[in-house]
């Protein structure tokens, strides 16, 4: 076989989009899959921002394969005998600069999947990488299966584990600081239902998260979105929380359907899988280690996913790495120079991007985020200040201000609370 | 629902050889916390008293690799199944 341009380990967002481009540009492009088919080992949450990827990718976005468009978002802090939400809509949502949309991966991984093939690129599924083929500090192409393939570059996409990438120095996998478990389930339910029970019209979705008493205590959430014609429902508990717990995820999951704000979405619903997946997070890998000599790393495997609370993201950050490294190694290929020094546009160009931008920026937020009062205390005076100013009792009511005291006063106390505000004061 | 009977709506095509294998010196020897029995998501990995062993049933493994990163000592080693093998994510 002549020397391939481009190999890319791993058929998700990150690399689909990465071969796409490349193969656009005429390269010869292989990408190996483990999988049955593209998307079949992919889980995700099932939200995918197309913002920040307007204006690099605009042609590789028509036509993808995506669920809903998210038109509400709702956020349900949860207590232990209660909760109170937040429920937005805005007309801007819907606009191309801002929208996001639900997917489900086997659906989109699959297109993305037909669309490289429609560029010129192959992609072959079925086929695990077992070993980088080095020739001293260079990567020269891959093994698997007991065949060796050369190519100029490889494009390491495999995923969060990062289980080839260690071998080139990149710490993975990721320590159960950095590091979340997910586990998620679909649950069909027929688009009409979903449509009147959720409040949104044809080709609408709901992005719903919930904090609180559900993770017991443990950094992460739940979420609930709306697909075309089912729900994905699911449980994020950070590693290193799960582990000093005594919790088991699968029945934190179970107690979270049970409470009665998600039982009474899930009516009548069938559950048709059940996955789970880690998710980096609060993972910040050095930049000079996801390139060297003939590879570059993206997506998962170099750590860019964002959890800021309000909004957790990861695949839009990993189809723009995807993206640049494409950039990147058809720049190389004109000078016909893959070496580290030249591959290194890859991160000059993800350092001017929304990504680095963003996971700077937000960093400190991830870090308070890691608390564990977050998930137990707050959630629990909040849930209790808004329900006391709310209820209307026997005898006199008592005054607003004194319930909010009172309420505060169960806490961790003020300075601490300020302390947490004060360390979000750059956001 | 069981875990067992939400594991039976997925698609396997499962590998007779484990991608999962612990090495039971380690677990005896180093390990006090036996986090896989806890935070596996598909409750996959059990303790036989009789031998002193860690199990582990890798046909219902979801990929998750929660396991590797919580064993810290080392005990197991760890590789996705090979090409064509394993969960297949109909959904995802």
């Amino acid at each position: 076989m002549e020397e391939l341009d481009l190999v890319v380990v791993g058929a998700g967002v990150s690399g689909l989009t990465a071969a796409y481009y490349a193969a656009k540009a005429g390269l010869g492009v292989l990408v190996l899959e483990r999988g049955d088919v593209a998307g079949s080992k992919n889980l995700s949450g099932g939200r995918l921002y197309l913002g920040p990827l307007r204006g690099l990718m605009d042609e590789l976005l028509e036509g993808l394969c995506l669920e809903r468009k998210v038109m509400l978002e709702k956020l349900s802090v949860m207590g232990k005998q209660g909760s109170a939400s937040l429920s937005v809509r805005q007309d801007f949502f819907g606009q191309p600069q801002y929208e996001s949309h639900t997917v489900l991966r086997a659906s989109l991984d699959s297109h993305l999947s037909e669309r490289v093939a429609q560029a010129g690129g192959f992609v072959v599924p079925q086929k695990r990488v077992d070993s980088l083929l080095r020739e001293g500090a260079r990567v020269v192409g891959i093994r698997s299966d007991g065949e060796e393939i050369r190519a100029k570059v490889v494009i390491l996409a495999e995923g969060v584990l990062g289980l080839l990438s260690r071998e080139l120095g990149v710490k993975a996998p990721p320590s159960p600081k950095e590091a979340a478990t997910a586990l998620k389930e679909v649950i069909q339910l027929p688009s009409e239902i979903i449509q009147s029970r959720f409040g949104v019209g044809e080709g609408q979705g709901v992005a719903h998260l919930f904090v609180g008493s559900l993770t017991s205590g443990v950094a992460g959430g739940g979420f609930l979105y709306t697909n075309r014609e089912s729900l994905s429902l699911g449980l994020v508990l950070r590693l290193e929380h799960l582990m000093e717990s005594q919790l088991q995820p699968h029945e934190l999951l179970e107690s979270f359907k049970a409470r009665e704000e998600i039982a009474r979405l899930l009516e009548g619903g069938q559950l048709v899988e059940y996955g789970a997946h880690m998710i980096p997070e609060a993972r910040r890998l050095a930049p000079q280690s996801l390139v060297g000599d003939g590879y570059l790393v993206v997506g998962d495997a170099a750590g860019f996913s964002l959890n800021m609370g309000l909004t957790v993201r990861g695949m839009d950050m990993a189809m723009a790495s995807g993206f640049f490294a494409s950039r990147a190694v058809i720049q190389a290929s004109q000078s016909n120079d893959f070496s580290a020094s030249s591959l290194a546009s890859y991160l000059q160009m993800l350092r001017g991007s929304f990504v680095m931008k963003d996971l700077e920026r937000f960093a400190p937020l991830e870090r308070v985020l890691s608390r564990k009062r977050i998930y137990n205390e707050y959630p629990e005076i909040f849930c209790q200040m808004l329900g006391g100013l709310f209820q209307v009792g026997p005898g006199p009511k008592e005054g607003y201000l004194r319930s909010l005291r009172k309420a505060l006063g169960r806490g961790p106390g003020m300075p601490v609370l300020l302390r947490d505000l004060w360390d979000m004061r750059r956001l | 629902m069981k875990l067992e009977e939400k594991l039976a709506l997925d698609a396997f095509k499962v590998d007779e050889k484990s991608h999962i294998l612990i090495d039971h010196r380690i677990c005896r020897s180093l390990c006090k916390t036996k986090y896989c029995l806890r935070v596996c998501p598909a409750e996959l990995y059990r303790y036989e008293q009789q031998q002193d062993e860690i199990r582990v049933e890798h046909a219902g493994c979801l990929e998750c690799g929660t396991c590797l990163v919580a064993c810290r000592p080392g005990a197991i080693s760890w590789s996705y199944p090979k090409g064509g093998r394993g969960v297949q994510y109909r959904f995802g």
